[in-house]
């Protein structure tokens, strides 16, 4: 009995693990945010929010990042294939320009890449 | 502070606000000062930001008059360095006051159970001691972890799992069953009856403390930018109406006219109006000797005026000026992606489920295949695998490796335009290199003077003859007059006679220079100045015939000046593996000569500019990683076609622009000095990557009990929390090496000159 029980906690918890994780915040990407002067991309424990970003294509575009976590992960958010970074102070509204891009989704994440989010450009 | 307009907004900081109705009134108090667009005040950190072109002092005494304090922030980049630096500090200390907490009871916990070994369940009293043991955990998982948690939970609303995740579900899972035997050791096997409080404290504090380390580690990373950021001055003394006043440099404008003395830095970029100095630019381009400034010289900001005062006019201020720019495309760069760590990246990011995964799968096989007690085995084994896995290590691996790289390169007058260029410079095999300019001085001298009587005469009918001429070469013996301060004499009937040469009357006496056909035409007979000559020629040197009154007087040569560093230099980058080749528009004759003397196998001579490109492109064809090392003034296309280009000399920002590596000092040594720094750190990537994918590899194995049939026992969680917090602290630690990097060959000078 015991047992049984232990095995199906188990397989429930890698089944969990593989839905949650990786089936369901693939297939059911949440909303990306649109970009104007007031939003603030809070940078917290672990986690970008809004984490999906949509600005417009060919228009240079200013994010405006907002720390709360000291952890050294959180220092500096990357563009990485636009070459675009930028050290985020704590507690501060850090502003990032973005250069005018060709439509489509890139990446953005911190050092270590925990903290991950997306610039959807259309 | 500042009582001219500007346009850009104004940040204040607030005292006494705490409220949203403070909000209104400090609102609608701004509202009423003249030029004010739009204030805005921000609860959350207290700022209030001012649109328009109100006067500071105005917007402060608004505020003042609604009661509360408001000072003017100048948030310039160094500031605001300073104060991450302090945030550092504090969550430095934060960090590992919570470590020592934590350890503080771990350790006790732990030498208890080693001492006695009683950490079992197995009568009341047990129950009551180990379960005030157990509140006390959970205060340490609370008060010491608890970001831990709060970073699992955010992460997990959002579907993404991180670090946090793995260390909240190690020591929650530990705590959880340890107090499951506390209160319920019944459910339990009597084997399996053992608390690990020890291990969740333990944990904790170790994986606090490694971060520790890693926030004093990786503050090292950008040292370099930071020596940049310290170029920076912080004021400037402008004159103005005569009088000169020391204004923050923010309010210098372009046009304003500054005055340096001995010993100051250069605070904008300018251009020399009165006086004479030596300048040290050697921080920012590498080149270690002196530069003389006189009127009309560039000055750049961050350079270090060193014996003279000099009156300069602002050109380029903020942003603009050179070392800003600098600093912002070395900050780029330090973040750009090294095609290297793509796999890194595909695995860092399905990391964390996939260990969360293999550890419940460990614990099953304990559990149902494994030897007694099973139970406390596989809660080990899970507890294990969670908290060795170290998916920072795999994510820091490349990022600070690049950013001690770049910023290394950028201290050595090495500009790296990305992690790419850095890489590609790792493996190149040829390297194309524009003769003038790069390998040459890129403005011809005198060099050679025969003749029969005195030198300096000839000269001066020379020098005096070709200072109506409009050719390059004349230029060269024009000066070489002036340099000897042989005053020149006037000319009558001037010719040039296109494609000969040219002639002309000085002093009464005609005067002829120019090749051997304008002899011919004259009917002069060279006689033995022809060997001389063709001798000359030989050496990639151009020869003048001359000739005053219908007679041979001697010849004249001219060349561009072989750079006095080339030759080191090219052995340098051949040492390194790299077959070098020639481009240049000149002839044939004086590029070879060039290229046998500073030891180049392959010469493309007679070129127009849009041949270099083509050169490239056929190299690449046949499979050769190209580099091109040019001044990026008429060879930008070529520079942009080969596998990394080398802008030399960085004199126009259409150079730094277009190059992927741009060299700050006019030396091809900096080429020598880009391939090694590239090598150094990429070898430092692969150094790190192997080491945390070798680390995670070989450790959640260990950590799954692979071992135990050979050692008979499991790894202790508490071994895996002092590994993985070490891991990342390794990677941190190793990147940093790299900032020990030297070029292979620094002149002596160097040596004595910056550090």
């Amino acid at each position: 009995m015991q047992s049984l029980l232990i095995n199906l906690t188990g397989l429930a918890a890698i089944a969990l693990t593989v839905w949650w994780f990786w089936l369901t915040s693939k297939g059911k990407s949440t909303q990306a945010v649109g970009v104007d002067e007031t939003l603030e991309i809070l940078v917290k424990d672990g986690v970008y929010e809004p984490d999906r970003i949509r600005i417009e294509a060919g228009k240079e575009t200013a994010l405006h990042f907002r720390r709360e976590d000291a952890s050294p992960c959180a220092e500096w958010v990357l563009f990485p294939d636009l070459e675009v970074s930028a050290q985020l102070a704590v507690d501060q509204v850090t502003e990032v320009a973005i250069p005018a891009t060709e439509a489509g989704e890139y990446p953005f994440h911190c050092q270590m890449q925990m903290y991950r989010g997306t610039l959807v450009v259309e | 502070m500042s009582d001219r307009p500007s346009t850009s907004p104004k940040t204040f900081r607030l005292q006494g606000v705490s409220c949203a109705g403070c909000v209104k009134k400090i609102e609608s108090a701004l509202a009423e000062v003249r030029g004010v667009d739009d204030a805005r005040v921000n609860l959350g950190d207290k700022t209030l930001v001012v649109h328009g072109d109100a006067r500071a002092q105005d917007c402060v005494e608004a505020v003042a008059s609604a009661g509360y304090g408001a000072e003017e922030v100048q948030a310039s980049a160094r500031e605001l360095r300073e104060q991450q630096r302090e945030d550092e500090q504090s969550h430095y200390r934060q960090l590992l006051w919570r470590a020592g907490i934590a350890l503080g009871l771990g350790i006790p916990l732990m030498a208890w159970g080693l001492v006695t070994g009683e950490m079992g369940v197995n009568n009341t009293t047990q129950q009551i001691a180990w379960g005030g043991v157990g509140l006390l955990t959970l205060a340490v998982l609370v008060f010491c972890g608890g970001h831990f948690f709060t970073g699992a939970w955010r992460a997990l609303r959002h579907h993404s799992a991180t670090m946090d995740t793995l260390v909240a579900l190690g020591t929650g899972t530990a705590w959880l069953f340890s107090m499951l035997v506390v209160l319920l050791p019944q459910v339990l096997p009597e084997s399996a009856r053992h608390v690990y409080f020890e291990a969740s404290a333990m944990i904790i504090g170790l994986i606090n403390l490694g971060q520790a380390l890693e926030v004093r580690a990786r503050g090292q990373t950008s040292a370099a930018v930071e020596k940049l950021l310290q170029l920076q001055d912080t004021s400037a003394r402008v004159i103005r109406d005569g009088e000169e006043v020391d204004i923050p440099i923010d309010q210098v404008m372009v046009g304003d006219r500054l005055r340096v003395r001995p010993g100051e830095k250069i605070p904008v970029d300018g251009r020399v109006v009165e006086g004479e100095s030596l300048v040290d630019e050697s921080m920012l381009t590498g080149e270690p000797l002196a530069v003389k400034k006189a009127e009309g010289d560039t000055l750049t900001a961050g350079t270090l005026n060193k014996n003279g005062s000099l009156v300069f006019e602002a050109e380029k201020v903020g942003a603009d000026t050179r070392l800003s720019q600098i600093i912002q495309m070395v900050k780029n760069a330090q973040s750009s992606r090294v095609p290297i760590a793509r796999l890194a990246d595909t695995i860092s990011a399905i990391f964390v489920p996939s260990v969360m995964i293999i550890a419940v799968v460990a614990a099953l096989v304990w559990y149902n295949w494994g030897p007694d007690p099973k139970i406390a085995h596989m809660l080990v084994v899970l507890t294990s695998v969670l908290i060795i896995a170290c998916p920072c290590a795999l994510g820091l691996a490349t990022p600070m490796s690049v950013m001690v790289g770049v910023g290394k390169g950028a201290e050595n007058g090495v500009l790296v335009r990305n992690g790419k260029a850095l890489q590609q410079a790792t493996d190149l095999d040829t390297l194309v290199v524009d003769k003038t300019g790069t390998l040459t001085e890129g403005a011809p001298k005198l060099t050679d003077i025969e003749c029969h009587g005195d030198a300096d005469t000839l000269l001066k009918q020379l020098a005096s003859l070709e200072s109506r001429s409009e050719h390059p070469l004349a230029e060269a013996i024009v000066s070489a007059a002036r340099e000897k301060q042989i005053s020149l004499a006037d000319v009558h009937g001037f010719e040039a006679i296109t494609a000969h040469g040219v002639r002309g009357e000085v002093d009464g006496k005609k005067v002829l220079l120019g090749n051997r056909k304008l002899m011919q035409r004259e009917g002069i007979d060279p006689g033995k100045w022809t060997a001389k000559a063709e001798a000359l020629a030989e050496q990639g040197r151009t020869a003048m015939y001359a000739a005053v009154d219908g007679a041979m007087a001697g010849i004249i040569a001219v060349a561009d000046p072989i750079r006095e560093d080339a030759q080191a230099a090219v052995q340098r980058l051949k040492k390194l593996g790299l077959r070098i080749e020639m481009l240049t528009g000149d002839n044939r004759a004086t590029a070879e000569a060039v290229a046998r003397q500073l030891g180049i196998d392959q010469v493309h001579a007679d070129l127009q500019p849009e041949d270099k490109e083509r050169i490239v492109a056929d190299l690449q064809k046949n499979g050769a990683k190209v580099g091109m090392a040019g001044d990026g003034i008429n060879d930008a296309p070529a520079l942009a076609r080969a596998d990394v280009g080398f802008a030399i000399g960085a004199g126009t920002d259409v150079a730094i622009e277009s190059a992927d590596v741009t060299l700050m000092r006019s030396s091809l040594h900096g080429v020598a000095d880009a391939v090694e720094l590239s090598r150094a750190t990429l070898r430092n990537i692969k150094q790190n990557l192997f080491g945390a994918f070798i680390y995670n590899t070989l450790g959640i194995p260990i950590a799954a009990g692979v071992l135990y049939p050979i050692t008979g026992m499991l790894l202790s969680p508490v071994i895996a929390g002092a590994a993985m917090a070490f891991s990342s602290v390794t990677v941190v630690s190793n990147a940093n090496r790299l900032r020990f990097f030297t070029p292979s060959q620094i002149t002596a000078a160097a040596n004595g000159g910056e550090k």
